[in-house]
């Protein structure tokens, strides 16, 4: 089996996914899930710029475009993951994810 | 000054404005209600003359001005004002004859709590009667004509706590509406046959020479023309409203009103429509003149009525005694002439007996009112008696009047008046029994007016109340002594040897007059006939008076039986009361009892059925229908609760289900071999 730069890429965002996934669905803290949600996007981001570079059509610049996008809607996304963690805050004086179970069906 | 035709509309809206501002004010705004009314009439007066210039000026012409209403699909219903010397004159004499009464009112009703209420009423209908004469459409008359009516059933029953006022008020209405169904027939058929209902409309109006000559054109049931029949039916409305035979019963109980309406009634306003009606549509009616197959013309019929009515009214009014009530029945009696001189084609003797009539008529009124008003509310002339001496002016006035309404020679403006119509009648070549019961109603209204005069106020009085009469303020005597000046002049504008006025009513500009003494046979005639009738009511009743109010009259102690039956007035109250009134009682009895029995049990079987057909529904609505409707829900509700057990409400559950989801996806496309 041959690593080719492409499967190298590939499987650093693996990797980082997979540390994101583990934190996101281990940590306590809301603020550590966030980021952890934000390290999966990441490898997404990541896997986008790979395919990019080594595909058929590399002097198009979709990639970085669609990157570019991509975190820009990240960073909308994290302002609201951080309002919603500050408005969790206000409601029971904590952060804990185990703490707010008020989405109970 | 002259008042433009557009403007002529300023005449009726002056008093309908006294009208309004009469009706919103308060109880103790006397002088503001009975000041706006007169300031009104006044004015509407002065603008009247200013109207009767402009006609004169152009006295054949008939100045319209239309306008539409609204628009109906196609077409539209157009009104408008029609000024022509018929028209002027009339005004001139109702705004003139209606001042004056207003004036007297204030002293009349200067007592009454709800005086001003009075004065809106009698400027609403002053406003009614004017907005009637500058009328240029059938439709506007006839609305302005109902409301005429409405108006007379408020004056009427004014005093409506009377039992008397209140049903003389009611029969007011219901008699002159049967007429007034006459009216709207003819109206309506005249609109179906021609298309307009505008009297002048530059050579499309329903008086003019195309419509009529459509309307003589066809013939309808019986061989009548089309022009005859709605001719008569318009005719109806003039019967009831004039007081003619058979309708005249509502007339002498209208004299349960104030005796200032009584006037207005009688002189100035409602019973003239009648016949203005008629001279305004006078080229309608004697459109079948040239007619000679047809069974009967319509002015045939009309003389006919007004010939009756003449000589009716003046018999039952020999035997009344009631001061009002003998009025009551010479205005019918005079109404009745002045039917009879349309009748026989001249409806300028017509007019002219209305205008003279219209002045020594309000004069007697008032002068009755203002006797009455004196003799502390006694009306009956044999317990009156002896005012000569303490009420001058009342007497002179009402002597004058009395003289004017005998048709005494040459100075009084009744004799000419009536005169041109008796000259009429004997021109007429269809039959001269017009002409007798005119002749006859001449002696017998001589007759009764010096009994009238003689009983009220020569001898001694004959009551407490009598005794104690005295003369009456300026504001009541003034208007008589006004009124009683026109009676006299009035008359010297149409005598034969100048008839100005006919002249100028017919159209012409210079006036032809003719020696009084052609035709003097006729006029000798009429001379002593008012002489025999004046000289014998003297005789019965002035030269011995009445010794006290509960003596015989001297008719009824020689031809008792006769006397009863005037009294009664032929009983036609009573044979009406005995056919219509009895019929009206069944019918009503009829319809209460199919109210009752027939309809109430439908409706009451109808109502069980559907009480029944809710007990069915209710049954099945709650065993069937709701029991699958509850099932449903249980089940909904447990599949929901299955549901809602998997939202834990802990982030990490969901996060980790999602994970556990994107494992198995990555897991299926792998071992699926799908990249």
């Amino acid at each position: 089996m041959i690593l080719t730069p492409l499967h190298l890429c590939l499987l650093l965002s693996s990797a980082l996914f997979c540390i994101g996934l583990i934190g996101a669905l281990s940590r306590s803290s809301s603020i550590l899930v966030l980021l952890g949600v934000e390290l999966m996007l990441n490898a997404a981001n990541l896997n986008f710029i790979a395919f990019w570079r080594y595909g058929p059509n590399p002097a198009a610049g979709t990639g970085v475009l669609f990157v570019l996008f991509s975190i820009a809607v990240a960073a909308a996304e994290a302002a609201v993951g951080l309002a919603l963690v500050i408005a969790i805050y206000r409601h029971q004086r904590s952060i804990r994810l185990q703490d707010a179970r008020r989405l109970k069906g | 000054m002259s008042l433009p035709v557009q403007l002529l509309w300023l005449i009726p809206a002056l008093p309908l404005l006294a009208a309004g501002i009469g009706s919103l004010t308060p109880r103790s705004g006397r002088g503001l209600a009975s000041g706006a009314a007169i300031v009104a009439m006044a004015i509407s007066f002065l603008l009247s003359c200013g109207a009767l210039a402009t006609a004169l000026a152009q006295p054949a012409a008939h100045l319209v001005h239309n306008f539409a209403w609204f628009d109906l699909g196609g077409s539209a219903v157009r009104l408008g004002w029609l000024l022509d010397p018929l028209t002027a004159f009339m005004c001139v004499m109702v705004t003139f004859v209606g001042t004056l009464i207003f004036i007297f009112s204030t002293g009349y009703l200067h007592e009454d709590a709800n005086f001003t209420r009075f004065f809106c009423f009698l400027s609403l209908f002053a406003a009614a009667m004017l907005g009637l004469l500058v009328a240029n459409s059938l439709l506007l008359l006839f609305i302005c004509w109902e409301l005429v009516g409405l108006a007379s059933y408020l004056l009427i029953g004014f005093w409506f706590h009377k039992p008397s006022a209140a049903a003389a008020a009611k029969k007011a209405f219901i008699t002159t509406r049967i007429g007034d169904l006459g009216l709207l027939l003819g109206m309506l058929w005249l609109y179906d046959s021609t298309g307009s209902l505008l009297f002048y409309d530059g050579g499309q109006g329903v008086l003019e020479a195309t419509a009529l000559g459509g309307l003589v054109a066809q013939t309808t049931i019986g061989g009548l023309a089309v022009s005859t029949a709605i001719g008569l039916l318009i005719f109806c409305g003039a019967i009831g409203k004039s007081g003619q035979f058979p309708l005249h019963v509502w007339l002498p109980d209208a004299m349960e009103g104030p005796t200032p309406v009584s006037a207005l009634i009688h002189a100035a306003t409602m019973v003239a429509a009648g016949v203005f009606l008629v001279a305004r549509v006078y080229p309608l009616m004697s459109a079948d003149q040239g007619l000679a197959h047809v069974p009967v013309h319509a002015l045939t019929v009309v003389a006919a009525i007004g010939a009756i009515t003449a000589l009716l009214g003046a018999l039952i009014a020999v035997a009344q005694s009631d001061i009002k009530r003998v009025l009551a029945f010479s205005t019918v009696s005079q109404l009745g002439y002045m039917m009879l001189a349309l009748g026989v084609g001249s409806w300028v003797a017509a007019i002219f007996h209305l205008l003279t009539h219209a002045f020594f008529k309000a004069l007697l009124f008032l002068g009755s009112g203002s006797v009455i008003h004196a003799a502390h509310h006694e009306q009956d002339i044999r317990r009156l008696g002896g005012l000569r001496g303490p009420m001058r002016a009342t007497f002179a006035t009402f002597a004058i009047g009395m003289m004017a309404l005998a048709g005494v020679p040459f100075l009084f403006s009744g004799f000419w008046s009536k005169e041109a119509i008796l000259h009429a009648a004997h021109n007429w070549d269809v039959s001269h029994l017009p002409l007798y019961a005119g002749l006859a109603a001449v002696v017998l209204t001589a007759f009764y007016m010096t009994r009238l005069v003689a009983e009220t106020f020569f001898g001694s009085p004959r009551s407490e109340e009598a005794s104690h009469a005295h003369e009456n303020s300026a504001v009541m005597t003034v208007p008589l002594i006004l009124l009683a000046v026109c009676a006299v002049l009035l008359g010297f504008l149409g005598t034969p040897a100048y008839p100005w006025l006919q002249a100028r009513l017919e159209g012409h500009t210079e006036v032809h007059g003719h020696p009084i003494f052609e035709g003097a046979g006729l006029l000798m005639l009429s001379i002593v006939l008012v002489a025999v009738g004046i000289g014998s009511g003297w005789a019965l009743y002035g030269r011995r008076p009445r010794a006290n109010a509960n003596a015989l009259d001297p008719i009824e102690g020689r031809l008792p039986g006769l006397f009863a039956v005037l009294r009664a007035r032929f009983g036609f109250d009573e044979l009406y009361a005995a056919t219509v009134g009895r019929l009206n009682t069944a019918m009503a009895a009829l319809s209460d009892g199919l109210d009752r029995y027939v309809w109430d049990a439908a409706v009451r079987f109808l109502a069980a059925l559907g009480e029944f057909g809710g007990v069915v529904n209710r049954e099945a609505d709650e065993d069937v229908l709701n029991g699958g409707f509850d099932a449903t829900n249980d089940r909904l509700r447990g599949t929901a609760r299955s549901y809602s057990a998997a939202q834990t409400g802990g982030a990490h559950g969901y996060l980790r289900t999602v994970a556990v989801g994107f494992v198995l996806l990555v897991l299926i496309v792998m071992l699926g071999g799908g990249v």
